[in-house]
């Protein structure tokens, strides 16, 4: 992982995997920012709802959809790493 | 607008930006000697590399622009703030990666990595240019607002020192980026910032933010035939009164001093409020609350009218944690305050009237972009394509994309991606709390958002106000010079030597580029003293918007279609970059700038990536597939 980053992607497997990951995180981020979004165009007296603790929907939802970008972060991350080093150990043995 | 200057400020923000400049000198003095900075970039550790991405990326729109929204509007700047960090999802799971397998160093080069085309080449400078400027704006408005208040200067001269200390930059330390500078600007931003919250949870919400604070003043009036007649202060004297869209304004005088005041009528008593007015006379001059500006009497506002806790009125709530902050807000009542601007006798009069608003309605969407019932569709549309060009505007930034370069590996580049992600994450969520928190303890300059989040500090002490706003201002600067730094690229190495072939010898190059930065620089200053008004967040919001449109097509279609073409390419920039800046050119922001009514602006949308993302896409495919000569490409992946 220290060479050059030409060198090092030549030899990294894993690419399409990971290629697949980051595309399905996506669109699963994307429905659900999309969701806040339409709900905001469409119904936007529902963001004013209360829910869990007395919170409302708008901040629930907008808080929510910072927490999760981190939390899929470290998750893809962490497939990401395990790809690489699964997928291109397997090729060097 | 009008503020007392410290000299303990002055020290410390003197003393800061020295410090910040003299790291930046030093390490761009030890990373020359180091062959070639970009490459030897993997020194960096991931961690370090991942803050000083966030210091990057948390400029002046998102310290001084958000919080400045959200004082002023409520939950409708917090819009901004998870739009910014949805943005960097994309970049994230789709972008990074795969644009750094093109092995390229700039946005223009990766771009035209398979094609060889000048057509490309030139669209792509030119949109890094237009974007760049674009993303300059808001920074320069954003330097300006802060050394007025700080160091008692207009905002011209503001925007000026940074234009000039900026270009000494890029002129004296080159191109060298100053990662360990924007990793202490970063960490310094999220670790104060996290102090100012913080403090203003330990006070809670409380109906008076300071003793020495102004509650506006109500009088009795008597009417007759709707004319006031009569006060109960038999020291004022009523001089006229104006309709205005169904509000009465009320002009008195006092000791030779002028005010306005609103009329609320009821029906059987009616009484005077008392406004804060901004009165521009025929000789050209300024009052402020009826005195000149030295006089100090446009004071500070934003206050709550009521404290309500689980359904029980009182003073105050004492130390409070985030949740309960915000409900406890939400059951609450602020007072806001609205603006009226008319000719009254041959003065321009601006009239700022107390809007005593719900607090339910500041923890929701809908005071800034109206979406309630009754808004009009285009004000739905609005908040429409204002989150659109956010969540598609990130990864399509030159001065972020090219940020991976520098890193050796595909795993740094994600790690630091991650550790960006959860900084700027956290210092968002930050954002709500200092924005509300300005709103409700006096921290609000009416004339202008932007300076709310610095003032909320200064409530808590001037010391913390001079530290958070020499932050503020070193981070501009960084970003500047980032900036000025990638447009001169673009016009040195993107155009004059590859689209134009000049033959250049390195020092010509060189030349070429600080010549450009120069001149960037200036456009970059004369932008950011016609824009002073316009709230930054609200600027950058259009440079993600043109962003969005002129590059992201071209990107993802790149990476992920494999027909796309050379042609299809530079037509998706051209088209995606020329509409999203007619659209921002006859938007109603524009037309008041232009001094012209908004209502009259022939393109309702303020924020153009509705129309003009889908259409930068659209062309991409369309000429693609017109102009598929075989030509077209190994698919990067599949």
């Amino acid at each position: 992982m220290l060479h050059e980053p030409s060198v090092e992607l030549g030899k990294d497997k894993s690419i399409p995997q990971k290629t697949r990951l980051g595309v399905v995180m996506f669109l699963v981020y994307m429905v659900v920012y999309s969701g806040f979004v339409l709900i905001g165009t469409m119904f936007p007296e529902a963001l004013g709802v209360e829910f869990i603790g007395g919170q409302n929907l708008a901040f629930l939802y907008g808080m929510g959809l910072i927490v999760l970008a981190v939390v899929m972060g470290l998750i893809y991350n962490f497939f990401c790493t395990r790809l690489e080093d699964r997928l291109n150990k397997e090729e060097q043995a | 607008m009008i503020y007392q200057i410290s000299s303990t400020a002055i020290i410390i923000f003197i003393a800061f930006v020295l410090t910040v400049l003299g790291l930046s000198f030093f390490f761009a003095r030890k990373t020359k000697s180091a062959s070639g900075y970009y490459a030897a970039g993997g020194q960096i550790h991931w961690a370090v590399n991942g803050i000083a991405f966030a210091g990057d990326y948390l400029s002046a729109a998102s310290f001084l622009g958000i919080c400045g929204m959200i004082a002023f509007f409520g939950y409708d700047g917090f819009l901004y703030s998870i739009g910014y960090l949805a943005g960097w999802v994309v970049a994230l799971f789709l972008v990074a990666e795969p644009l750094k397998r093109l092995g390229k160093y700039t946005f223009a080069d990766a771009l035209d990595a398979r094609f060889d085309s000048r057509a490309i080449k030139l669209t792509a400078a030119i949109s890094t240019l237009v974007v760049s400027i674009f993303y300059l704006i808001p920074q320069m408005v954003g330097a300006g607002a802060l050394v007025t208040p700080l160091l008692g200067l207009p905002h011209w001269v503001g925007v000026v020192m940074v234009g000039a200390v900026v270009i000494l930059i890029v002129a004296t330390a080159g191109m060298t980026s100053t990662t360990y500078v924007q990793f202490i600007k970063g960490g310094l931003l999220i670790v104060f910032s996290l102090i100012v919250v913080i403090l203003v949870l330990n006070k809670g919400i409380k109906r008076t933010p300071s003793p020495d604070y102004h509650q506006p003043i109500v009088l009795a009036a008597t009417l007759a035939d709707g004319r006031v007649e009569a006060v109960a202060d038999s020291s004022y004297r009523v001089l006229g009164q104006r309709e205005e869209n169904g509000l009465t304004f009320v002009k008195m005088t006092r000791a030779g001093i002028d005010s306005w005041w609103k009329l609320n009528a009821g029906p059987t008593a009616a009484e005077l409020e008392e406004t804060l007015t901004e009165v521009v006379r025929k000789d050209g001059s300024t009052l402020y609350n009826g005195e000149p500006k030295e006089a100090g009497k446009f004071y500070q506002v934003g206050h709550v009218s009521k404290v309500v806790v689980d359904g029980r009125e009182v003073e105050k709530t004492g130390p409070i944690g985030p949740f309960k902050f915000i409900k406890t807000l939400g059951a609450s009542e602020v007072v806001r305050f609205s603006k009226k601007t008319f000719a009254f006798e041959d003065e321009r009069v601006t009239v700022y009237f107390q809007n005593v608003t719900a607090g339910s309605d500041i923890i929701k969407p809908g005071l800034y972009y109206k979406l309630e019932k009754g808004a009009s569709i285009w004000s739905r549309l609005d908040f429409l394509s204002l989150m659109l060009a956010l969540f598609l505007g990130t990864s399509a930034l030159p001065h972020i994309l090219i940020r991976y370069y520098t890193v050796p590996s595909q795993r740094a580049a994600r790690k630091s991606t991650i550790v960006a992600i959860s900084a700027i994450g956290f210092f968002y969520i930050l954002t709500l709390y200092l924005g509300t928190g300005a709103m409700i303890n006096g921290s609000l300059d009416l004339g202008s958002s932007n300076m709310s989040a610095p003032l909320l500090a200064k409530t808590f002490g001037i010391t913390l106000f001079s530290i958070i706003s020499a932050i503020a201002f070193a981070t501009i600067l960084g970003t500047v010079s980032g900036l000025i730094v990638a447009s001169s690229g673009a016009v040195a190495h993107d155009l004059m030597d590859k689209y134009m072939k000049i033959g250049m010898t390195e020092k010509q190059k060189v030349r070429a580029g600080r010549i450009a930065a120069v001149c960037v620089g200036i456009v970059a200053i004369l932008l950011g003293i016609l824009f002073e008004k316009q709230n930054v967040s609200f600027l950058v919001g259009l440079a993600f918007a043109i962003a969005a449109s002129a590059n992201l097509p071209a990107i993802l279609m790149l990476l992920f279609w494999k027909r796309t073409t050379a042609k299809g390419i530079s037509w998706a920039i051209v088209v995606g970059m020329t509409t999203s800046l007619i659209l921002i050119l006859l938007s109603p922001t524009m037309y008041e700038i232009y001094g012209l009514p908004a209502a009259s602006a022939p393109v309702p949308l303020k924020n153009p990536g509705l129309i003009s993302i889908p259409l930068g896409f659209l062309t991409l495919v369309i000429v693609s597939l017109l102009s598929k000569k075989r030509q077209a490409s190994p698919a990067l992946e599949k």
